[in-house]
């Protein structure tokens, strides 16, 4: 124990020496996220709204008013068909197109039929999910108005129906967060710790520490530590950050959001261990993280593209990279606020991925040694 | 050991066959003469060591043994297998065949007990440059498992040996070449062990640094650590008790500088590693 503890020290003092290794792990989260948020924030600003009342009642026109009147949004347009709609997207820079229905004051007073329909452009995901949150926010703040003036005796109700045009998929405000993280944790655990493995051996300091008394599968295990105790403090920086920062839910038990940022650190590391039981050199080790990790975690993990929307054989492919179903898990559990049952699934497949990735590292290993 | 004795028995042997071979070799030195005699003192004893990759074998049924306290000198080409026979010495690769001994235990099953007993510096330099003198020191000492109060006093003993007590909190990186090859040479031997692997240790170091060194291998052979060396300078080769020089993977000599002169009528160790690297066919 002793002999691990002097080990893991100097893995430590590895690390709080490099600057850049320190940089990457608490500096560029952060500064991810402040570019993810700075963008959304800046592009929700005057929203283009076209709007196709098929009514034109009392109710309708107060609510166009309102739009109006509200700094967000700009009507730009008032279209009368439904084909106008695509046009509208396409070729007018509409946002976001408001359909009321028809009756629309009637039935908000009688049936509670009253429907806005909300075709918000998703070609950028998280602005598109921006523009329906504000639409809906200025009708829930319309009918509560409405409603008080009525006192309790009268219940006005309008339903909401939104869809993400070119980006059906996308429901969350937020989806850079889980994104971000994924990226983060992968980057520094498999990426950081293969490097430091295979920067011991390029330097021939491996053979010295072979040549010591001290278990292999310890040295290597000793190496994984400091990596998920930065690791850790980044995470909760980056989970504080994004919370009271920038304002991103968190609706599911922090407790299990722990526990599925820890399982998917543990599939990182191993991934990183088995990289540096394979490569020699720091410059391969960095390439493989780069191309076989990197890569795929951003293109087919669901971060920037939405899995749903990939040909066939991409989504297939999509099921081998780990960041896939962490970023859905993540996002299940901060967003929507699921609990383990409903995330089960990725639990598994990534618990899967870690034993698999060990044994083949492990395997590896000693056949190196002989 | 039973499995100890048999081996002694072979070794010796495989010595008196050694011997009657080279009957008209001089007689060595008065002292080295009663080291030769001891052989009861092996602390290495190495029988049909044998490694290979595949087809090609990097050692071949190697034979030998070196004595308690002695500086032995493990000369051959590049590629002539002395690195692969060192490694498994060190309990860091497996022998495909034979037996090996190093400080009593077996190098093919305990390689644990192997290494606990043993220090080793490697070819490349193998300091850590972004850790200072005295954390390199400690890094370890915790590793072979010494406790704070050892580590510090032998620490403070080793610098001041070296003179080199005020850089104790520099960092490595900053040191010039010589100085860190003479620390990594102190942290072999950090933790007092029964025999010292020294894989070229001073390659690319200045004649008065390589001086230097070598005073500090010898008092280290004083206080009763084996040296097991090897080096590409010829003049160091004659600074060994006992060299053997490998070819192709085989022993092809074994004796102390001055028999091995005699034997091959050479003037020098130069001409009797020239004599004997020419003979060898892979390259």
């Amino acid at each position: 124990m002793k002999t691990f503890i002097s080990f893991v020290r100097k893995e430590f003092l590895h690390i709080l020496r490099d600057k850049t290794t320190l940089l990457i792990m608490f500096a560029m989260p952060i500064v991810m996220i402040i570019l993810f948020s700075y963008a959304i924030s800046t592009e929700v600003k005057n929203i283009s709204v076209a709007v196709l009342d098929f009514s034109k009642d009392e109710q309708t026109n107060r609510i166009i008013e309102k739009f109006n009147q509200n700094k967000y949004f700009q009507i730009k347009q008032y279209l009368t068909t439904n084909k106008e709609i695509e046009v509208a997207f396409k070729e007018k820079k509409i946002n976001l197109v408001m359909v009321f229905s028809e009756n629309f004051a009637e039935n908000m007073l009688h049936t509670h039929e009253a429907s806005i329909q909300l075709l918000a452009d998703g070609s950028e995901a998280n602005s598109g999910a921006m523009y329906i949150g504000y639409a809906q926010g200025v009708l829930g703040s319309y009918l509560k108005e409405i409603n008080s003036d009525a006192g309790a005796t009268q219940s006005f109700q309008i339903q909401t129906n939104s869809t993400m045009l070119y980006n059906p998929q996308s429901k969350s405000e937020y989806n850079f967060v889980p994104g971000v993280i994924g990226m983060m944790l992968l980057l520094l655990n498999a990426m950081m710790s293969s490097i430091a493995i295979v920067r011991e051996k390029e330097r021939g300091t491996m053979e010295l520490l072979l040549a010591s008394p001290m278990p292999p599968i310890q040295i290597i295990l000793s190496k994984t530590i400091p990596y998920l105790t930065l690791s850790s403090i980044t995470l909760l920086l980056v989970l504080v950050f994004a919370h009271f920062v920038v304002g991103v839910p968190i609706n599911g038990s922090v407790g299990l959001l722990l526990l599925l940022c820890l399982l998917y650190i543990f599939t990182a590391l191993s991934m990183g261990l088995l990289i540096s039981t394979v490569m020699q050199t720091q410059i391969s080790a960095m390439l493989v993280s780069g191309m076989v990790l990197m890569l795929p975690t951003i293109m087919l993990s669901g971060m920037v593209f939405p899995i749903e929307s990939m040909p066939n054989i991409l989504q297939w492919l999509s099921c081998i990279v780990p960041a896939r179903w962490f970023i859905s898990a993540l996002r299940k559990i901060m967003i929507q606020g699921v609990d383990i049952t409903a995330v089960s699934t990725e639990f598994l497949i990534l618990i899967g991925m870690v034993v698999l990735y060990l044994i083949i590292a492990l395997k590896k290993f000693k056949i190196r040694l002989q | 050991m039973l499995y100890g004795n048999d081996f002694n028995v072979i070794a010796n042997v495989s010595k008196v066959i050694y011997k009657t071979k080279h009957i008209n070799s001089q007689l060595s030195k008065e002292k080295q003469n009663n080291k030769t005699t001891m052989t009861n003192d092996d602390i290495i004893q190495v029988k049909d060591l044998t490694k290979q990759f595949g087809k090609f074998t990097a050692v071949n049924h190697i034979t030998f043994n070196v004595k308690k306290g002695e500086i032995f000198g493990f000369l051959g080409a590049n590629g002539a297998g002395k690195t692969t026979a060192m490694r498994m010495l060190c309990g860091l690769s497996y022998p495909t065949s034979g037996k090996g001994l190093v400080a009593g235990f077996d190098i093919s099953k305990q390689q644990e007990m192997v290494k606990k007993n043993i220090g080793y510096m490697s070819q490349k330099f193998s300091l850590y440059e972004d850790l200072k003198v005295w954390e390199n020191f400690s890094l370890f000492g915790g590793i072979y498992g010494m406790n704070r109060k050892e580590i510090k006093d032998r620490t403070d003993k080793m610098l001041k040996e070296l003179n080199f007590e005020n850089e104790r909190n520099a960092m490595v990186s900053s040191l010039p070449l010589g100085w860190k090859q003479k620390l990594a040479f102190s942290l072999s031997i950090f933790h007092n062990p029964k025999i010292v692997f020294l894989d070229e240790p001073t390659g690319g170091v200045d004649p008065i640094t390589r001086r230097q060194f070598w005073e500090m291998i010898y008092a280290a052979a004083d206080r009763g650590i084996t040296v097991f060396v090897t080096t590409h300078y010829m003049d160091e080769s004659e600074y060994c008790d006992r060299v053997s020089i490998m070819v192709d993977g085989r022993i092809d000599a074994l004796d102390t500088p001055q028999n091995l002169k005699n034997l091959y009528s050479a003037k020098d160790m130069y001409d009797v590693f020239l004599y004997l690297a020419r003979t060898a066919k892979r390259s």
